[in-house]
Protein backbone atom coordinates (compact mmCIF):
# COMPACT_ATOMS: atom_id res chain seq x y z
CA UNK A 1 0.00 0.00 0.00
CA UNK A 2 1.75 2.94 -1.22
CA UNK A 3 1.36 6.14 1.50
CA UNK A 4 -1.40 8.24 -0.89
CA UNK A 5 -3.65 5.14 -0.33
CA UNK A 6 -3.13 5.17 2.99
CA UNK A 7 -3.41 8.85 3.62
CA UNK A 8 -6.87 8.77 1.02
CA UNK A 9 -8.11 6.29 3.46
CA UNK A 10 -7.30 8.49 6.62
CA UNK A 11 -8.67 11.36 4.92
CA UNK A 12 -11.99 9.22 4.73
CA UNK A 13 -11.98 8.64 8.42
CA UNK A 14 -10.49 12.23 9.33
CA UNK A 15 -14.21 13.02 7.91
CA UNK A 16 -16.20 10.83 10.37
CA UNK A 17 -13.75 12.49 13.23
CA UNK A 18 -14.42 16.38 12.16
CA UNK A 19 -18.39 15.26 12.15
CA UNK A 20 -18.36 13.59 15.77
CA UNK A 21 -16.38 16.37 16.79
CA UNK A 22 -18.71 19.01 15.01
CA UNK A 23 -22.34 17.55 16.17
CA UNK A 24 -21.13 16.87 19.46
CA UNK A 25 -20.16 20.80 20.06
CA UNK A 26 -23.44 21.86 18.25
CA UNK A 27 -25.17 19.85 20.41
CA UNK A 28 -23.45 20.11 23.83
CA UNK A 29 -22.83 23.29 23.73
CA UNK A 30 -26.23 24.48 23.94
CA UNK A 31 -26.97 21.36 26.11
CA UNK A 32 -24.62 22.80 28.69
CA UNK A 33 -26.11 25.51 29.55
CA UNK A 34 -29.41 24.09 30.58
CA UNK A 35 -27.33 21.67 32.55
CA UNK A 36 -25.68 24.49 33.70
CA UNK A 37 -29.30 26.58 34.56
CA UNK A 38 -30.43 22.94 36.54
CA UNK A 39 -27.39 22.62 38.31
CA UNK A 40 -27.97 26.66 39.72
CA UNK A 41 -31.48 25.78 39.99
CA UNK A 42 -33.25 26.35 43.72
CA UNK A 43 -35.60 23.36 42.55
CA UNK A 44 -33.91 20.77 44.85
CA UNK A 45 -34.91 17.81 42.93
CA UNK A 46 -33.44 19.24 39.29
CA UNK A 47 -30.36 20.75 41.11
CA UNK A 48 -29.79 17.05 42.76
CA UNK A 49 -30.27 15.04 39.21
CA UNK A 50 -28.33 17.11 37.61
CA UNK A 51 -25.61 17.41 40.00
CA UNK A 52 -25.53 13.35 40.16
CA UNK A 53 -25.81 13.33 36.31
CA UNK A 54 -22.67 15.32 36.06
CA UNK A 55 -21.05 13.73 38.54
CA UNK A 56 -21.19 10.45 36.61
CA UNK A 57 -20.24 11.97 33.55
CA UNK A 58 -17.04 12.91 35.21
CA UNK A 59 -16.42 10.37 37.26
CA UNK A 60 -16.30 7.13 34.56
CA UNK A 61 -14.53 6.87 30.85
CA UNK A 62 -16.24 8.31 28.29
CA UNK A 63 -15.36 5.26 26.65
CA UNK A 64 -17.55 3.19 29.10
CA UNK A 65 -20.36 5.55 28.50
CA UNK A 66 -20.45 4.63 24.77
CA UNK A 67 -20.65 1.19 25.23
CA UNK A 68 -23.75 1.58 27.41
CA UNK A 69 -25.01 3.93 25.58
CA UNK A 70 -24.48 1.16 22.13
CA UNK A 71 -25.02 -1.91 24.03
CA UNK A 72 -27.42 -0.51 26.93
CA UNK A 73 -30.71 -0.71 25.10
CA UNK A 74 -30.07 -4.43 23.95
CA UNK A 75 -28.33 -5.74 27.28
CA UNK A 76 -30.75 -3.99 29.40
CA UNK A 77 -33.86 -3.79 27.56
CA UNK A 78 -33.75 -6.23 25.13
CA UNK A 79 -34.03 -3.57 22.29
CA UNK A 80 -32.55 -4.94 18.90
CA UNK A 81 -30.83 -1.72 16.85
CA UNK A 82 -29.81 -1.53 13.27
CA UNK A 83 -26.29 -1.33 13.32
CA UNK A 84 -26.22 2.37 11.89
CA UNK A 85 -27.35 3.22 15.58
CA UNK A 86 -23.53 2.87 16.33
CA UNK A 87 -23.05 6.82 14.83
CA UNK A 88 -25.81 7.98 16.97
CA UNK A 89 -24.26 6.21 20.03
CA UNK A 90 -21.45 8.35 19.64
CA UNK A 91 -23.00 10.93 19.09
CA UNK A 92 -25.39 10.43 21.93
CA UNK A 93 -22.84 9.41 24.37
CA UNK A 94 -19.96 12.70 23.65
CA UNK A 95 -22.83 15.33 23.33
CA UNK A 96 -24.24 13.96 27.07
CA UNK A 97 -20.57 13.59 28.18
CA UNK A 98 -19.67 17.20 26.55
CA UNK A 99 -22.46 19.22 28.00
CA UNK A 100 -21.74 18.08 31.64
CA UNK A 101 -18.04 19.66 31.23
CA UNK A 102 -19.45 22.57 29.22
CA UNK A 103 -22.10 22.67 32.09
CA UNK A 104 -19.58 23.21 34.77
CA UNK A 105 -17.38 25.84 32.68
CA UNK A 106 -20.63 27.93 31.79
CA UNK A 107 -21.75 27.98 36.09
CA UNK A 108 -18.29 28.89 37.37
CA UNK A 109 -18.44 31.47 34.40
CA UNK A 110 -21.60 32.78 35.07
CA UNK A 111 -21.34 32.60 39.40
CA UNK A 112 -17.75 34.66 38.84
CA UNK A 113 -20.34 37.54 37.40
CA UNK A 114 -20.37 40.47 39.95
CA UNK A 115 -23.53 40.83 41.56
CA UNK A 116 -23.26 44.47 40.32
CA UNK A 117 -24.60 43.84 37.06
CA UNK A 118 -27.10 42.23 37.42
CA UNK A 119 -28.76 44.76 40.15
CA UNK A 120 -27.77 47.33 37.72
CA UNK A 121 -30.12 45.71 34.90
CA UNK A 122 -32.78 45.20 37.27
CA UNK A 123 -32.90 48.74 38.20
CA UNK A 124 -32.95 49.90 34.33
CA UNK A 125 -35.97 47.43 33.82
CA UNK A 126 -34.48 44.38 32.35
CA UNK A 127 -36.49 41.42 32.82
CA UNK A 128 -34.40 37.84 33.84
CA UNK A 129 -34.29 36.74 29.90
CA UNK A 130 -32.74 40.01 28.68
CA UNK A 131 -30.77 40.26 31.88
CA UNK A 132 -29.17 37.07 30.92
CA UNK A 133 -28.66 37.20 27.42
CA UNK A 134 -28.33 41.21 26.60
CA UNK A 135 -25.48 41.39 29.59
CA UNK A 136 -24.61 38.15 31.44
CA UNK A 137 -24.06 35.41 28.45
CA UNK A 138 -22.06 37.69 26.24
CA UNK A 139 -19.20 38.81 29.30
CA UNK A 140 -19.97 35.22 30.69
CA UNK A 141 -18.55 33.54 27.29
CA UNK A 142 -15.76 35.87 27.06
CA UNK A 143 -14.29 34.64 30.68
CA UNK A 144 -14.78 31.07 29.86
CA UNK A 145 -13.14 30.73 26.33
CA UNK A 146 -10.14 29.88 27.30
CA UNK A 147 -11.29 26.68 29.22
CA UNK A 148 -13.96 25.80 26.49
CA UNK A 149 -10.69 25.82 23.99
CA UNK A 150 -9.32 23.30 26.59
CA UNK A 151 -11.76 21.20 26.30
CA UNK A 152 -12.51 21.40 22.89
CA UNK A 153 -8.99 20.35 22.18
CA UNK A 154 -9.52 17.18 24.35
CA UNK A 155 -12.42 16.66 21.67
CA UNK A 156 -10.24 16.65 18.85
CA UNK A 157 -8.42 13.70 20.86
CA UNK A 158 -11.39 11.93 22.42
CA UNK A 159 -12.85 11.57 19.16
CA UNK A 160 -10.49 9.01 18.48
CA UNK A 161 -12.11 6.72 21.24
CA UNK A 162 -15.17 6.17 18.99
CA UNK A 163 -12.93 2.95 17.68
CA UNK A 164 -13.97 1.22 20.87
CA UNK A 165 -17.58 0.57 19.30
CA UNK A 166 -15.70 0.45 15.72
CA UNK A 167 -16.97 3.51 14.06
CA UNK A 168 -14.99 3.84 11.10
CA UNK A 169 -13.47 7.14 12.19
CA UNK A 170 -9.66 7.93 11.91
CA UNK A 171 -8.57 6.38 14.84
CA UNK A 172 -10.19 3.16 13.80
CA UNK A 173 -8.81 3.17 10.43
CA UNK A 174 -5.52 3.87 11.46
CA UNK A 175 -5.28 0.80 14.14
CA UNK A 176 -6.75 -1.70 11.17
CA UNK A 177 -4.23 -0.32 8.23
CA UNK A 178 -1.48 -0.54 10.92
CA UNK A 179 -1.75 -3.93 11.66
CA UNK A 180 -2.88 -4.77 7.99
CA UNK A 181 0.10 -3.40 6.85
CA UNK A 182 2.34 -4.19 9.84
CA UNK A 183 3.13 -0.86 9.23
CA UNK A 184 3.96 2.29 11.73
CA UNK A 185 3.29 4.39 9.04
CA UNK A 186 -1.03 4.84 9.23
CA UNK A 187 -0.81 5.79 12.74
CA UNK A 188 2.03 8.46 12.33
CA UNK A 189 0.30 9.83 9.58
CA UNK A 190 -3.19 9.92 12.07
CA UNK A 191 -0.81 11.98 14.55
CA UNK A 192 0.12 14.42 12.02
CA UNK A 193 -3.79 14.99 10.96
CA UNK A 194 -4.60 15.14 14.58
CA UNK A 195 -1.97 17.49 15.34
CA UNK A 196 -3.24 19.53 12.30
CA UNK A 197 -7.00 19.46 13.07
CA UNK A 198 -5.93 20.74 16.52
CA UNK A 199 -3.52 23.36 15.50
CA UNK A 200 -6.51 24.98 12.98
CA UNK A 201 -8.85 24.55 15.97
CA UNK A 202 -7.03 26.42 18.32
CA UNK A 203 -6.22 28.72 15.74
CA UNK A 204 -10.09 29.43 15.23
CA UNK A 205 -10.42 30.01 19.37
CA UNK A 206 -7.24 32.52 19.20
CA UNK A 207 -9.37 34.33 16.45
CA UNK A 208 -12.34 34.23 18.60
CA UNK A 209 -10.53 35.38 21.95
CA UNK A 210 -8.55 38.30 19.57
CA UNK A 211 -12.18 39.44 18.91
CA UNK A 212 -13.50 39.32 22.42
CA UNK A 213 -10.59 41.65 23.07
CA UNK A 214 -12.19 44.54 22.75
CA UNK A 215 -13.03 45.28 26.43
CA UNK A 216 -11.66 44.62 29.60
CA UNK B 1 -48.90 63.67 46.80
CA UNK B 2 -45.87 62.81 47.95
CA UNK B 3 -43.36 61.13 44.97
CA UNK B 4 -41.92 58.39 47.28
CA UNK B 5 -43.07 57.55 50.79
CA UNK B 6 -41.54 55.22 53.26
CA UNK B 7 -43.05 54.65 56.58
CA UNK B 8 -42.01 52.32 59.62
CA UNK B 9 -39.88 50.71 57.35
CA UNK B 10 -38.29 47.76 59.47
CA UNK B 11 -35.53 45.92 58.23
CA UNK B 12 -33.08 43.19 59.33
CA UNK B 13 -30.70 40.87 58.31
CA UNK B 14 -30.95 38.03 60.88
CA UNK B 15 -30.22 38.91 63.74
CA UNK B 16 -29.07 42.68 63.26
CA UNK B 17 -31.50 45.17 63.21
CA UNK B 18 -30.63 46.98 60.57
CA UNK B 19 -33.35 49.59 59.90
CA UNK B 20 -35.40 50.21 62.79
CA UNK B 21 -38.84 52.20 61.75
CA UNK B 22 -37.80 54.48 59.54
CA UNK B 23 -39.89 57.11 58.00
CA UNK B 24 -38.71 59.55 54.69
CA UNK B 25 -40.83 61.19 52.33
CA UNK B 26 -39.65 62.57 48.97
CA UNK B 27 -41.69 65.30 47.13
CA UNK B 28 -41.19 65.90 43.14
CA UNK B 29 -38.18 67.49 42.63
CA UNK B 30 -36.91 67.64 45.86
CA UNK B 31 -33.52 66.88 46.67
CA UNK B 32 -32.70 65.25 49.75
CA UNK B 33 -29.06 64.10 51.64
CA UNK B 34 -28.87 60.96 53.53
CA UNK B 35 -25.72 61.24 56.10
CA UNK B 36 -24.81 59.34 58.40
CA UNK B 37 -21.84 56.95 59.81
CA UNK B 38 -20.86 54.00 58.33
CA UNK B 39 -23.45 51.23 58.75
CA UNK B 40 -26.01 53.01 59.72
CA UNK B 41 -28.08 51.34 57.37
CA UNK B 42 -27.99 54.08 54.56
CA UNK B 43 -27.60 51.73 51.53
CA UNK B 44 -30.00 49.17 53.06
CA UNK B 45 -32.83 52.03 52.80
CA UNK B 46 -32.00 53.10 49.11
CA UNK B 47 -31.99 49.17 48.36
CA UNK B 48 -34.89 49.02 49.79
CA UNK B 49 -36.82 51.82 48.19
CA UNK B 50 -35.04 50.39 44.78
CA UNK B 51 -36.57 46.79 45.46
CA UNK B 52 -33.29 45.17 45.73
CA UNK B 53 -34.04 44.30 48.99
CA UNK B 54 -37.71 43.72 50.75
CA UNK B 55 -38.74 45.39 53.09
CA UNK B 56 -39.94 42.96 56.50
CA UNK B 57 -42.37 45.39 57.49
CA UNK B 58 -43.41 49.15 56.73
CA UNK B 59 -45.44 50.66 53.65
CA UNK B 60 -43.10 51.70 50.71
CA UNK B 61 -45.61 54.03 47.68
CA UNK B 62 -44.77 55.72 44.84
CA UNK B 63 -46.69 58.67 43.43
CA UNK B 64 -50.38 57.08 43.94
CA UNK B 65 -48.82 53.09 43.96
CA UNK B 66 -48.21 51.18 47.04
CA UNK B 67 -45.65 49.21 46.68
CA UNK B 68 -45.60 47.05 49.78
CA UNK B 69 -47.75 47.49 52.66
CA UNK B 70 -48.20 45.55 55.90
CA UNK B 71 -50.67 42.77 56.26
CA UNK B 72 -52.80 42.12 59.48
CA UNK B 73 -49.90 40.52 60.74
CA UNK B 74 -47.90 43.18 60.55
CA UNK B 75 -45.49 42.03 57.64
CA UNK B 76 -44.74 43.93 54.41
CA UNK B 77 -46.28 42.40 51.86
CA UNK B 78 -45.56 43.71 47.75
CA UNK B 79 -47.71 44.51 45.27
CA UNK B 80 -48.70 42.22 42.15
CA UNK B 81 -46.02 42.01 39.43
CA UNK B 82 -47.73 44.51 37.18
CA UNK B 83 -47.26 47.52 39.60
CA UNK B 84 -44.09 46.59 40.37
CA UNK B 85 -42.93 46.81 36.56
CA UNK B 86 -44.74 50.12 36.57
CA UNK B 87 -42.96 51.54 39.45
CA UNK B 88 -39.75 50.80 38.71
CA UNK B 89 -40.15 52.74 35.41
CA UNK B 90 -40.40 55.97 38.49
CA UNK B 91 -36.68 56.04 39.94
CA UNK B 92 -33.34 55.45 39.16
CA UNK B 93 -30.02 54.23 40.99
CA UNK B 94 -26.33 55.27 40.68
CA UNK B 95 -24.34 52.95 42.52
CA UNK B 96 -21.25 54.09 43.83
CA UNK B 97 -19.22 51.09 41.60
CA UNK B 98 -21.01 52.77 38.74
CA UNK B 99 -22.01 48.93 37.78
CA UNK B 100 -21.59 50.11 33.50
CA UNK B 101 -22.10 47.13 31.10
CA UNK B 102 -18.08 46.69 30.11
CA UNK B 103 -19.04 44.76 26.97
CA UNK B 104 -21.04 48.04 25.60
CA UNK B 105 -19.66 50.95 24.23
CA UNK B 106 -20.34 54.47 26.29
CA UNK B 107 -23.38 55.18 23.81
CA UNK B 108 -24.90 51.79 24.23
CA UNK B 109 -24.63 51.41 27.64
CA UNK B 110 -27.34 54.96 27.66
CA UNK B 111 -29.11 53.78 24.96
CA UNK B 112 -29.91 49.82 25.50
CA UNK B 113 -32.88 50.26 27.83
CA UNK B 114 -34.09 52.46 26.22
CA UNK B 115 -34.53 50.64 23.08
CA UNK B 116 -35.16 47.63 24.61
CA UNK B 117 -36.64 47.74 28.09
CA UNK B 118 -38.61 51.45 26.94
CA UNK B 119 -38.80 50.16 23.50
CA UNK B 120 -38.45 53.54 21.73
CA UNK B 121 -36.86 53.35 18.16
CA UNK B 122 -33.11 53.82 17.91
CA UNK B 123 -32.82 57.20 17.12
CA UNK B 124 -34.67 58.70 19.16
CA UNK B 125 -32.86 56.52 22.19
CA UNK B 126 -29.43 57.98 20.24
CA UNK B 127 -30.99 61.40 20.04
CA UNK B 128 -31.75 61.01 24.02
CA UNK B 129 -28.11 59.76 24.63
CA UNK B 130 -26.30 62.23 22.99
CA UNK B 131 -27.76 65.25 24.38
CA UNK B 132 -27.38 63.14 27.84
CA UNK B 133 -23.66 62.53 27.13
CA UNK B 134 -23.57 66.38 26.35
CA UNK B 135 -24.83 67.43 29.56
CA UNK B 136 -22.34 65.47 31.06
CA UNK B 137 -19.48 66.59 29.12
CA UNK B 138 -18.69 63.42 27.10
CA UNK B 139 -19.53 64.30 23.97
CA UNK B 140 -16.52 62.81 22.65
CA UNK B 141 -16.12 59.46 24.84
CA UNK B 142 -19.74 57.90 22.66
CA UNK B 143 -17.51 55.23 21.38
CA UNK B 144 -15.10 54.55 23.96
CA UNK B 145 -15.52 51.30 26.48
CA UNK B 146 -15.84 52.00 30.12
CA UNK B 147 -12.23 50.64 30.80
CA UNK B 148 -10.92 53.04 28.57
CA UNK B 149 -12.10 56.10 31.18
CA UNK B 150 -11.62 57.02 34.58
CA UNK B 151 -13.96 56.39 37.44
CA UNK B 152 -15.37 59.80 37.07
CA UNK B 153 -16.03 59.60 33.46
CA UNK B 154 -17.61 56.41 34.63
CA UNK B 155 -19.70 57.60 36.84
CA UNK B 156 -21.14 60.44 34.48
CA UNK B 157 -21.80 57.89 32.20
CA UNK B 158 -24.02 55.78 34.97
CA UNK B 159 -25.84 59.11 35.50
CA UNK B 160 -26.20 59.61 32.19
CA UNK B 161 -27.18 56.17 31.63
CA UNK B 162 -29.91 56.13 34.48
CA UNK B 163 -31.46 60.00 33.75
CA UNK B 164 -31.87 58.02 29.61
CA UNK B 165 -34.96 56.53 31.46
CA UNK B 166 -36.70 60.09 32.23
CA UNK B 167 -37.02 58.62 35.89
CA UNK B 168 -38.79 61.17 38.33
CA UNK B 169 -36.48 60.44 41.08
CA UNK B 170 -33.06 59.46 41.09
CA UNK B 171 -31.40 57.46 43.94
CA UNK B 172 -27.61 58.10 44.69
CA UNK B 173 -25.63 55.39 47.25
CA UNK B 174 -22.25 57.20 47.77
CA UNK B 175 -21.47 58.56 44.19
CA UNK B 176 -18.06 59.44 44.61
CA UNK B 177 -16.94 57.35 46.94
CA UNK B 178 -15.18 55.02 44.91
CA UNK B 179 -13.20 58.12 43.34
CA UNK B 180 -10.04 59.84 43.78
CA UNK B 181 -10.41 63.26 45.20
CA UNK B 182 -9.68 65.22 41.88
CA UNK B 183 -12.00 63.16 40.36
CA UNK B 184 -14.60 63.66 43.39
CA UNK B 185 -15.21 67.42 42.12
CA UNK B 186 -16.52 66.92 38.75
CA UNK B 187 -18.77 63.93 39.48
CA UNK B 188 -20.39 66.60 41.92
CA UNK B 189 -20.77 69.34 39.85
CA UNK B 190 -22.25 67.17 37.23
CA UNK B 191 -24.94 66.10 39.94
CA UNK B 192 -25.70 69.79 41.00
CA UNK B 193 -25.98 70.60 37.06
CA UNK B 194 -29.11 68.02 37.48
CA UNK B 195 -30.89 70.73 39.46
CA UNK B 196 -32.42 72.39 37.01
CA UNK B 197 -33.65 68.98 35.07
CA UNK B 198 -36.20 69.20 38.17
CA UNK B 199 -36.48 65.48 39.11
CA UNK B 200 -35.79 64.54 43.08
CA UNK B 201 -33.18 63.29 43.76
CA UNK B 202 -31.78 61.10 47.47
CA UNK B 203 -28.06 61.36 47.47
CA UNK B 204 -26.70 59.55 50.10
CA UNK B 205 -23.09 61.05 50.85
CA UNK B 206 -19.97 61.69 53.20
CA UNK B 207 -19.87 64.99 51.34
CA UNK B 208 -20.99 67.09 54.00
CA UNK B 209 -20.53 70.46 52.06
CA UNK B 210 -21.90 69.42 48.80
CA UNK B 211 -24.88 68.24 51.17
CA UNK B 212 -24.81 70.95 52.64
CA UNK B 213 -24.96 73.50 49.33
CA UNK B 214 -27.17 71.09 47.55
CA UNK B 215 -30.28 69.70 49.46
CA UNK B 216 -33.44 71.22 50.19
CA UNK B 217 -33.35 68.29 53.08
CA UNK B 218 -31.04 66.17 54.71
CA UNK B 219 -32.12 63.53 57.05
CA UNK B 220 -28.85 62.41 59.75
CA UNK B 221 -29.50 58.28 60.01
CA UNK B 222 -27.19 56.58 62.94
CA UNK B 223 -27.78 53.04 64.09
CA UNK B 224 -31.10 52.26 61.64
CA UNK B 225 -32.99 54.93 62.80
CA UNK B 226 -33.57 58.45 61.47
CA UNK B 227 -31.46 61.19 64.12
CA UNK B 228 -32.17 64.39 62.56
CA UNK B 229 -33.99 66.02 59.79
CA UNK B 230 -34.82 69.41 57.75
CA UNK B 231 -33.45 72.11 55.87
CA UNK B 232 -29.55 71.53 55.39
CA UNK B 233 -29.40 74.64 58.00
CA UNK B 234 -31.26 73.27 60.69
CA UNK B 235 -29.25 69.88 60.29
CA UNK B 236 -25.86 71.16 60.08
CA UNK B 237 -26.72 73.58 62.79
CA UNK B 238 -28.24 71.09 65.27
CA UNK B 239 -27.73 69.97 68.61
CA UNK B 240 -27.89 66.68 69.00
CA UNK B 241 -25.31 65.29 70.13
CA UNK B 242 -24.74 62.57 68.02
CA UNK B 243 -25.17 65.04 64.93
CA UNK B 244 -22.41 66.97 66.10
CA UNK B 245 -20.28 64.23 66.96
CA UNK B 246 -20.73 63.07 63.42
CA UNK B 247 -20.38 66.49 62.36
CA UNK B 248 -16.99 66.53 64.22
CA UNK B 249 -15.32 64.53 62.18
CA UNK B 250 -16.38 67.33 58.90
CA UNK B 251 -15.40 70.38 60.92
CA UNK B 252 -12.35 71.63 58.65
CA UNK B 253 -14.39 71.73 55.94
CA UNK B 254 -17.73 72.94 56.49
N1 LIG C 1 -26.95 41.62 52.56
C1 LIG C 1 -26.60 41.80 53.83
N2 LIG C 1 -26.55 40.75 54.69
C2 LIG C 1 -26.22 40.91 55.98
N3 LIG C 1 -25.92 42.10 56.54
C3 LIG C 1 -25.95 43.19 55.74
C4 LIG C 1 -26.29 43.09 54.36
N4 LIG C 1 -26.24 44.34 53.82
C5 LIG C 1 -25.89 45.16 54.83
N5 LIG C 1 -25.71 44.49 55.99
C6 LIG C 1 -25.36 45.07 57.28
O1 LIG C 1 -26.30 46.07 57.58
C7 LIG C 1 -25.68 47.17 58.21
C8 LIG C 1 -26.01 48.43 57.47
O2 LIG C 1 -25.36 48.38 56.21
P1 LIG C 1 -25.48 49.54 55.13
O3 LIG C 1 -24.67 49.10 53.97
O4 LIG C 1 -26.91 49.84 54.89
O5 LIG C 1 -24.80 50.76 55.87
P2 LIG C 1 -24.39 52.19 55.30
O6 LIG C 1 -25.02 53.18 56.18
O7 LIG C 1 -24.68 52.24 53.85
O8 LIG C 1 -22.82 52.21 55.54
P3 LIG C 1 -21.65 52.85 54.64
O9 LIG C 1 -21.63 54.30 54.95
O10 LIG C 1 -20.42 52.16 55.12
O11 LIG C 1 -21.96 52.55 53.21
C9 LIG C 1 -24.21 46.85 58.28
O12 LIG C 1 -23.92 46.38 59.58
C10 LIG C 1 -24.02 45.77 57.28
O13 LIG C 1 -22.99 44.90 57.64
MG1 LIG D 1 -23.50 52.32 52.09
Amino acid sequence: MTLSQIVIQLLEGLIVSVRIFAITLLFSLPLGLLVAFGRMSKNALINGLTKVYISIMRGTPLMLQLFVVYYGPYYLFNIKLSPTYRNSAVYIGFIINYAAYFAEIYRSGIQSMPIGQYEAAEILGYSKMQTFFRIILPQVIKRILPSVTNEIITLVKDTSLAFSISVMEMFTQAKALSSSQTSMTPLIVAGVFYYIFNFVVAMVMEKAEKKLDYYK
Amino acid sequence: MNLLEMKNVKKNFGNLRVLKDISIEVADGEIVSIIGPSGSGKSTLLRCATLLETLDSGTLKYQDKVVAENDSSGKAVYADKETLKQVKSVYGLVFQQFNLFPHWNVLQNVTDAVINVQKKPRAEAEKIGRDLLEKMGLSDKAGYYPYQLSGGQQQRVAIARALALSPKVLFFDEPTSALDPELTGEVLKVIKSLKDLNIAMVIVTHEMAFARDISDKVIFMADGVVVERGSAEEVFNSDNERMKAFLGRYKSIL
